[in-house]
């Protein structure tokens, strides 16, 4: 959860008032708030941290850094499901398998 | 220079190493604030890359491993409550408070959801007005200003039934904590990267020129790693103590204005207790008066709380650099990331936890292939 991770701005929409971005990570696309870089467009690559962009990153240091958390699974333990993983690491295996939210 | 072909630019990383091995010729102690940092450390075997006389030194940079044990058994008594969906990061699931975790919380049929973001639980908010929503808003500078940002939407919004537990913490009263403790041996600082792209640079020139230390803000990817260590090194060896940027693609001197405002607006300093080290004087967050309806300490009411801290567990020693996880007896015996005593285990980012996965027991091991993190 501390790792903050880039990635690139795919759509950007009003939402109650604020500026919100559909952010690609290499691969799993997030609903990410603008509020802290409120002059970000489409095509631009931000560091993003839990749903908000952070700063501005070029285009090259954010690709290499997604390819490096593609490899070391960094982007698995950001983006994939908290529950089965916790579940491994506590050596059960559910029942019913846990819900993750939506 | 075994591991170098695990570097995304082998050669750079040569040429870092090298400058670092010409400079160093006395031994220095370098402490890496970062979990993030630690972990990059571990898996890619930079220390073991390093010359002998450079040493790391982890530090309490995890925010799951120094939320207080306190302040995890309220987040589970909070949890429990029959009329409360309780929202958290997915990393916090197993840190273990005094009798059980989050885990356990929900299938014991608790109401715990896994959201990606703060702005995840609020929306569970609205959509379900009937119930209260809890979201545990942990971390340092760089996941605060997300908090805070939650906290003003949902009052501007009207979001009554939303409430934060909170436990945000500060990274330069660490550093400062550090630096007073007796046994320190700490002589430069590679400070956290992102937590810097939001806060700056400007709170640290202080501490650096009254502590005569040498601050550097890194990255922690290997190759940042790397060149902060250089940089550190070479300040070291020439006697100087200056705050400097080794990560100026995230980093700038102001950090981001817009999140320091909201900061500001949301919440005030306080002491805070950080687990394993005790209470660090102006070391945390807190919901600013005009925002208290939304703690929800107040709202719940769980104070009181009495916390049980496992005996063998020396993780406080660990996140202040003074032991390394391996010189503690339940590392890897009682204590693995399966049945983890201490929250440096369970966690990622925790020291406890990086060196069981990747150098498992035997100190001299390289960094294991098939070790994947674990979170
Ligand atoms: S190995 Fe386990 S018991 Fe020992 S300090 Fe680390 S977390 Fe605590």
């Amino acid at each position: 959860m501390c790792l903050a991770v880039p990635g690139k701005v795919v759509g950007i929409e009003e939402r109650d008032g604020t500026r919100m971005a559909r952010v690609d990570f290499g691969g799993a696309v997030k609903d990410v708030c603008l509020a802290y870089l409120p002059d970000i467009e489409v095509g631009d690559y931000a560091i993003v941290h839990v749903g908000f962009a952070l700063q501005r990153l070029d285009e090259a240091a954010a690709l290499a850094t997604l390819d490096l958390f593609a490899r070391i699974g960094a982007l698995e333990e950001e983006f994939g499901d908290a529950w089965s993983r916790a579940a491994a690491e506590a050596g059960v295996v559910p029942a019913e398998p846990l819900e993750d939210i939506r | 220079m075994k591991y170098l072909a695990e570097f995304q630019d082998p050669g750079l990383a040569r040429r870092l190493l090298d400058d670092i091995h010409a400079t160093a010729t006395r031994p220095w102690a370098l402490m890496e604030v970062c979990g993030g940092q630690t972990h990059s450390i571990i898996r890619h075997g930079i220390d073991q890359l390093l010359p002998e006389q450079v040493e790391l030194i982890h530090g309490p940079g995890c925010p799951v491993c120094v939320t207080p044990l306190e302040m995890i058994d309220k987040a589970l008594a909070v949890a429990a409550l029959p009329e409360v969906t309780f929202c958290s990061f997915g990393d916090m699931l197993r840190v273990p408070g005094s009798g059980r975790d989050l885990f356990r919380v929900k299938s014991e049929g608790g109401d715990v959801r896994v959201v990606y973001s703060p702005l995840d639980a609020l929306e569970i908010a609205r959509r379900d007005p009937g119930r209260q929503v809890v979201f545990f808003g942990i971390g340092f500078e760089t996941t605060a200003p997300a908090n805070a940002m939650v906290v003003h939407q949902a009052r501007r919004l009207g979001v009554r039934n939303f409430s934060l537990l909170v436990s945000h913490v500060r990274v330069p009263p660490a550093i400062e904590a550090i630096m007073r403790a007796p046994h320190c041996r700490v002589q430069a600082f590679l400070a956290a990267g992102h937590v810097c792209s939001v806060m700056g640079t400007d709170e640290y020139p202080e501490l650096a020129a009254r502590h005569k230390v040498p601050i550097v803000v890194t990255g922690f990817e290997p190759l940042d790693v790397l060149e902060g260590i250089r940089r550190t090194v070479h300040q070291l060896e020439r006697g100087e103590h200056r705050v400097d940027n080794a990560y100026a693609r995230a980093v700038r001197a102001e950090g981001n204005p817009a999140a320091r405002r909201m900061l500001a607006e949301v919440f005030e300093v306080t002491d805070r207790a950080w687990r394993g080290i005790g209470t660090i004087p102006a070391s945390g967050w807190r919901l600013a008066h005009a925002y208290r309806d939304f703690d929800a300490e107040h709202r719940f009411g769980v104070t009181g709380v009495t916390t049980e801290e496992p005996a063998a567990c020396r993780s406080g020693e660990v996140l202040q650099g003074l032991i390394k996880p391996r010189e503690c007896a339940a590392f890897g015996t009682t204590c693995t990331p399966r049945t983890p005593l201490g929250a440096t285990m369970v966690s990622s980012e925790g020291a406890c936890a990086a060196y069981y996965l990747y150098r498992r027991l035997d100190p001299a091991a390289p960094p294991s292939k098939e070790a994947a993190p674990v979170g």
